[in-house]
């Protein structure tokens, strides 16, 4: 039988979910808006008006829990010697071969890579997005600095969708992991593999 | 709605063709002689009232200028230069602003919404408002400032060229209206014949650098100016020289848009082929006693 170490309290996981479903919905009326191919999208939010309005929105909620989950998370977050060595053999981890791998706290350094990416990218959206709202602050900007926030807003997003991307198929990929956010706990197999370092400080062995 | 009579031959976030079986229509043209014009704004005045268009009553800040910009009731205004061309030369350089009707329109480029900016094959650039959703992107892609927003409705307004009327064969209501005929229309091409009579006459006049402002960085135009000093087309309240679609819009709106959503679908399936290939990561149960 296995035993279950708790990695995420009721309040962590539940900020992280506001975020992720934010982010889904942010993600979803934001390509409706970047490409004629996504444009059908729309349809999920009312049609393309609805979409511009309520996008904006979606995103600031989006930021304002992501601060709170990076104030939560940051510090397990700092990058230290066994983060290099892990990433050295990451051709090994990408296909399996766990063998040998430096013990690593509570995140690896793929975690703490979109950790910091997403540090970067959601600022940045929010001040691109400020520009370009329409009707309420855009007209306050030159048209020059719209122009720049519409292509630093579509680059950020792009960088941010393709982080989640990986996040999630990571998730489904390293078996076990998503009930550290679904139940708040992983099974001591989990953590001595994947997070020996955390393991030890949690249990103590 | 798209006129019946008025054929499109290109439409905003769509990227399937537009209905093409017609016959390609005559390249139409309006041509703004400023040399001739006296400023009298009968074009704004006959604007607002084929249009229906009541832009609020402002104050006198001590210009001509009136109203001070264009707005999503005005789309056009007369703009008023003071310049002293060579010393103790003062000219009063007269340009009646508003779309430009661009060949390659920068507003249809960066517009997002399927159908809300179409290109007639008559080279009328138009907006269609029951389309737009007012996220305000055709003001990025427009060089020359021409959009805005409306605070009534949040969706975006300009100059239609009259498509309405010219649909149905009319002149636009400026071009009827001006009373010393310094805006005229017709084909483009006549109107480019009819632009170099009168730059030949400016030129008998001393105004050796007469020239017709048909900007090539944006296909050309399909409302022509004639400049009395074509090699400074900053003099006429900034009318920039060789305008063009913004480099970053072109990016977003070019490049960036196959080669981001390519990134997305390859992100995805990489996803989906590793874990059919390498297989998922699982934690051996003998690992737990070790």
């Amino acid at each position: 039988m296995s035993v279950f170490i708790q990695r995420y309290t009721a309040r962590e996981r539940s900020n992280h979910w506001v975020v992720a479903i934010a982010f889904v919905l942010a993600a979803l009326s934001g390509l409706a808006l970047f490409h004629p191919a996504f444009f059908f999208l729309a349809s999920l939010f009312g049609g393309g008006t609805w979409t511009r309005i309520l996008h904006p929105f979606i995103g600031v909620v989006m930021t304002l829990f992501f601060i709170a989950m990076a104030v939560r998370f940051w510090r397990f977050n700092r990058f230290t010697p066994a983060d290099r060595q892990w990433m050295k053999r990451i051709g090994d981890v990408v296909c399996n071969r766990d063998q040998g791998l430096p013990e690593l706290g509570k995140y690896n350094a793929g975690q703490k890579y979109l950790f910091w990416m997403m540090v970067v990218s959601i600022p940045l959206l929010l001040l691109s997005g400020i520009v370009i709202w329409q009707p309420w602050f855009a007209p306050y900007f030159p048209i020059g600095l719209l122009r720049l926030a519409v292509v630093i807003h579509a680059l950020a997003a792009w960088v941010m969708i393709l982080g989640i991307i990986v996040h999630i198929y990571a998730a489904i990929w390293v078996k076990g992991t998503i009930r550290a956010m679904t139940r708040g706990t992983v099974s001591e197999a989990w953590a001595k593999h994947h997070h020996r370092a955390w393991y030890r400080e949690m249990t103590g062995k | 709605m798209a006129l019946q009579s008025l054929d499109i031959t290109a439409r905003s976030a769509t990227t399937t063709p537009s209905p093409s079986a017609r016959g390609e229509a005559v390249k139409l043209a309006k041509l703004i002689d400023i040399s001739k014009c006296i400023g009298c704004k009968a074009c704004q005045v006959a604007c607002m009232q084929w249009n229906d268009l009541r832009d609020e009553v402002g104050s006198n800040v001590g210009v001509y200028d009136n109203p001070m910009d264009l707005t999503d009731q005005s789309w056009t205004v007369m703009r008023f230069s003071e310049v002293e061309v060579e010393q103790g030369r003062l000219e009063w350089l007269i340009r009646k602003d508003g779309c430009m009707h661009c060949a390659d329109p920068g507003c249809l480029k960066a517009c997002p919404a399927p159908g809300a900016i179409v290109q007639y094959s008559n080279g009328i650039v138009d907006f269609h408002e029951e389309n737009c959703i007012g996220c305000g992107y055709c003001l990025t892609g427009c060089p020359f400032n021409i959009p805005r927003i409306s605070k009534k409705d949040n969706k975006a307004y300009k100059c239609t060229l009259c498509s309405d009327r010219v649909a149905v064969g009319m002149e636009p209501a400026c071009v009827k209206t001006c009373p010393t005929g310094a805006i005229v229309f017709g084909s483009k091409i006549d109107m480019i014949h009819h632009a170099e009579g009168r730059i030949e006459d400016l030129k008998e006049r001393g105004y050796s650098q007469a020239a017709l402002y048909d900007p090539p960085g944006v296909g050309g135009t399909h409302v022509m100016y004639v400049l009395q000093h074509g090699d400074k087309p900053e003099l006429y309240a900034n009318l920039p020289k060789d305008p063009s679609i913004s480099p970053l819009v072109g990016l977003w709106k070019g490049i960036a848009k196959p080669l981001m959503n390519l990134g997305v679908g390859l992100a995805v399936f990489a996803g989906f082929f590793h874990f059919v290939t390498a297989g998922p990561k699982e934690v051996e149960d003998e690992e737990e006693e070790s």
